[in-house]
């Protein structure tokens, strides 16, 4: 008999315990890919999680690592006080764009800006999912949520902010990239793009960021597919997928980006 | 080998800052604001020759998150500020509280409301023992009224931030933040602080469970599990760390209550008041939460008037009445904005006081 072997076991850096994330959503996918570069990089034990508000305030209970849970936007700025505590950690926040485009802007910008040795991962769906479908500072010029009834408009709301690009203004941003967790194909490289910060993290070359395009079918009233499909057909357009920056690579001589 | 303790003339900034290393803090997040600004500056001069970190943080709210972040990681940490900025902590405060994180904060507290001044106020006294943002739970305050004391309570606020596992506020104001005395320092101990097994970092897994720092306990029984552990901590504290002065007469007509630089006004009105006839005597607590009760009930009942003399409308006045009982008549004398009573404003009044009672 031919002897199986597990492929894709699940990620010891997962705990197990059951997310209470909506039917379709791609946080499990987002956790996912996190835990299994943890693993892969073999730094569970010296991992540290922050866990922020917003649909993932929960992520303590899910990452099976040290964990932290931050106020509203602060994310950023716990997980400094953590790392110049212990340089030799890994630190991650894992934050919506409500809780970093919005009411976490200064830290998140402050942080890059002061070059911090630790790795955000941020989650945009272009809506505030936990508070049940309002606008967030990335929701798109039309785009209707429960607070932008007819969609969001200029005049209204003004526009919607691209993080990777305002960051990658800053000399103290190392590694800078935006995937989508839409195709397998896309998935694969929104991982490498997740090794690649934990990587430039471990390298003590500074901050790190991936910002994840995200589905929320629950709050943009379409099913999972429509979702994709809405990620693939619009909000790339405004938020291309690409590597902004990766300082290791261009060290390396390389730059695989 | 005996330690021979070194006598400087410095300002009270500089004996809070060294007073934060002298308690075993070598982790300073802050950002600038006047009246304390001096804080900073010497903690970005000292900490990183020994090894600590300085870090200028981008606001008060960064600045106590990174606190709340070190302190997490087992740190002794500390950020010092002044009354617009401390309202601006009152969020991380009040998650330091949800997840028992100790910390030391320094208020060197100025006149308000809004922007204010710099002059010094005592207005933030609410904010310091009824405050540490929404929830219950407050911070242990204590109130220094020297440079001496500015950096033998911050040095010792760590012991008792650890020992209760609650932020630990050094409320002071604008005049004793600037003002030069001479001051004993304390040797720098080393930053040991007790065991910490709840704090997160790298760690063997074989040693312990992983660590969860955190204060969401969506079943309401968790939730005031975690409430009655930190009242319980309160109440230790109360019978353990209450602290006060009693200066003056034996056999006083007036009770002078007074804390931080008012009581430095009240101990030369003490003396002066004599002269005019009063004997007065001066309760001045040196903690606020937990607020020493026992003087000022014990001494309601021998005198018919309190004197509550404190640089704000009427903040501390409520501690005293709550401690009275309604056994004496309590009145106050409260300048604000950063305005002061001298200390014959204070004589006067006592003086007034003092034939009012012996009317009766």
């Amino acid at each position: 008999m031919a002897e199986l072997t597990l492929v894709n076991p699940y990620p010891d850096a997962l705990t197990g315990v059951e997310m209470r994330y909506c039917p379709g959503c791609t946080h499990g996918t987002a956790h996912r890919l996190v835990a299994e570069v943890i693993d892969e990089l073999g730094v569970k034990d010296r991992t540290v999680a922050i866990a922020t508000v917003g649909c993932s305030v929960y992520a303590y209970e899910y990452f099976d690592t040290d964990a932290v849970q931050a106020s509203h936007g602060r994310g950023p700025a716990v997980a400094t006080g953590i790392k110049r505590v212990h340089p030799d950690s890994v630190v991650f926040t894992y934050q919506g764009d409500g809780d970093l485009a919005s009411i976490g802007m200064a830290e998140v910008v402050h942080a890059a800006a002061r070059a911090e040795n630790f790795t955000i991962i941020f989650i945009n769906n272009a809506v505030f999912g936990m508070t049940q479908g309002q606008m967030a500072p990335t929701t798109l010029l039309g785009q209707k949520t429960t607070t932008s009834p007819r969609g969001r408009t200029v005049a209204e709301a003004g526009h919607p902010i691209r993080i990777c690009e305002l960051l990658d203004t800053l000399d103290g941003a190392a590694f800078l990239a935006r995937e989508a967790l839409t195709t397998p194909a896309r998935i694969r490289s929104a991982k490498r793009s997740i090794r690649r910060a934990f990587e430039t993290q471990l390298a003590g070359a500074g901050f790190s960021l991936v910002e994840l395009l995200s589905i929320c079918p629950q709050w943009w009233g379409m099913d999972v597919l429509e979702a994709i499909d809405h990620v693939e057909d619009t909000m790339i357009e405004y938020y291309p997928v690409r590597v902004f920056r990766d300082r290791l690579g261009e060290e390396e001589g390389g730059g695989d980006a | 080998m005996s330690e021979q303790r070194q006598r400087v003339l410095i300002t009270g900034n500089e004996a809070t800052a060294e007073g934060g290393i002298a308690g075993g803090c070598r982790h300073f997040f802050g950002y600038p604001i006047t009246p304390q600004n001096k804080i900073p500056e010497y903690m970005s001069e000292h900490l990183p020759p020994i090894g600590g970190v300085y870090l200028q943080a981008e606001s008060e709210v960064a600045a106590i998150n990174m606190v709340y972040g070190a302190a997490a990681a087992g740190a002794r940490a500390m950020t010092t500020s002044s009354s617009p900025g401390i309202s601006l902590m009152q969020e991380g405060l009040s998650y330091m509280l949800g997840t028992e994180l100790p910390c030391v904060i320094v208020n060197m507290v100025r006149g308000g409301p809004g922007l204010g001044n710099v002059a010094a106020a005592q207005s933030d006294y609410w904010l310091a023992t009824r405050g540490a943002g929404h929830g219950d739970g407050r911070c242990i305050t204590l109130t220094p009224y020297s440079v001496q004391e500015l950096h033998e309570f911050t040095a010792g606020a760590f012991e008792i931030a650890d020992r209760y596992r609650n932020p630990v506020c050094v409320l002071a104001d604008a005049i004793l933040a600037s003002m030069m005395e001479p001051c004993e320092l304390l040797p720098r101990r080393e930053p040991s602080p007790p065991e910490r097994p709840w704090a997160v970092g790298p760690h063997d897994p074989a040693e312990r469970e992983r660590n969860i720092v955190n204060s969401l306990w969506v079943d309401h029984n968790l939730m005031e599990a975690v409430n009655l552990r930190i009242e319980e901590r309160y109440r230790q504290a109360a019978e353990e760390i209450t602290d006060w002065e009693e200066f003056g007469s034996d056999d006083p007509e007036v009770v002078l209550c007074a804390y931080g630089i008012s009581a430095r006004i009240c101990e030369s009105a003490v003396g002066q008041a004599a002269q005019a006839g009063v004997r007065t005597r001066l309760i001045r607590p040196k903690t606020v939460f937990p607020f020493p009760r026992a003087p000022y009930a014990r001494w309601a009942e021998r005198v018919e008037r309190m004197l509550v003399v404190e640089l704000s409308m009427g903040q501390f006045v409520e501690d005293v009445l709550l401690s009275v009982e309604g056994r004496c008549q309590v009145d106050l004398l409260g300048r604000a904005g950063g305005s002061m009573p001298t200390v014959a404003d204070v004589v006067e009044r006592v003086v007034a006081l003092a034939g009012k009672a012996g009317g009766h």
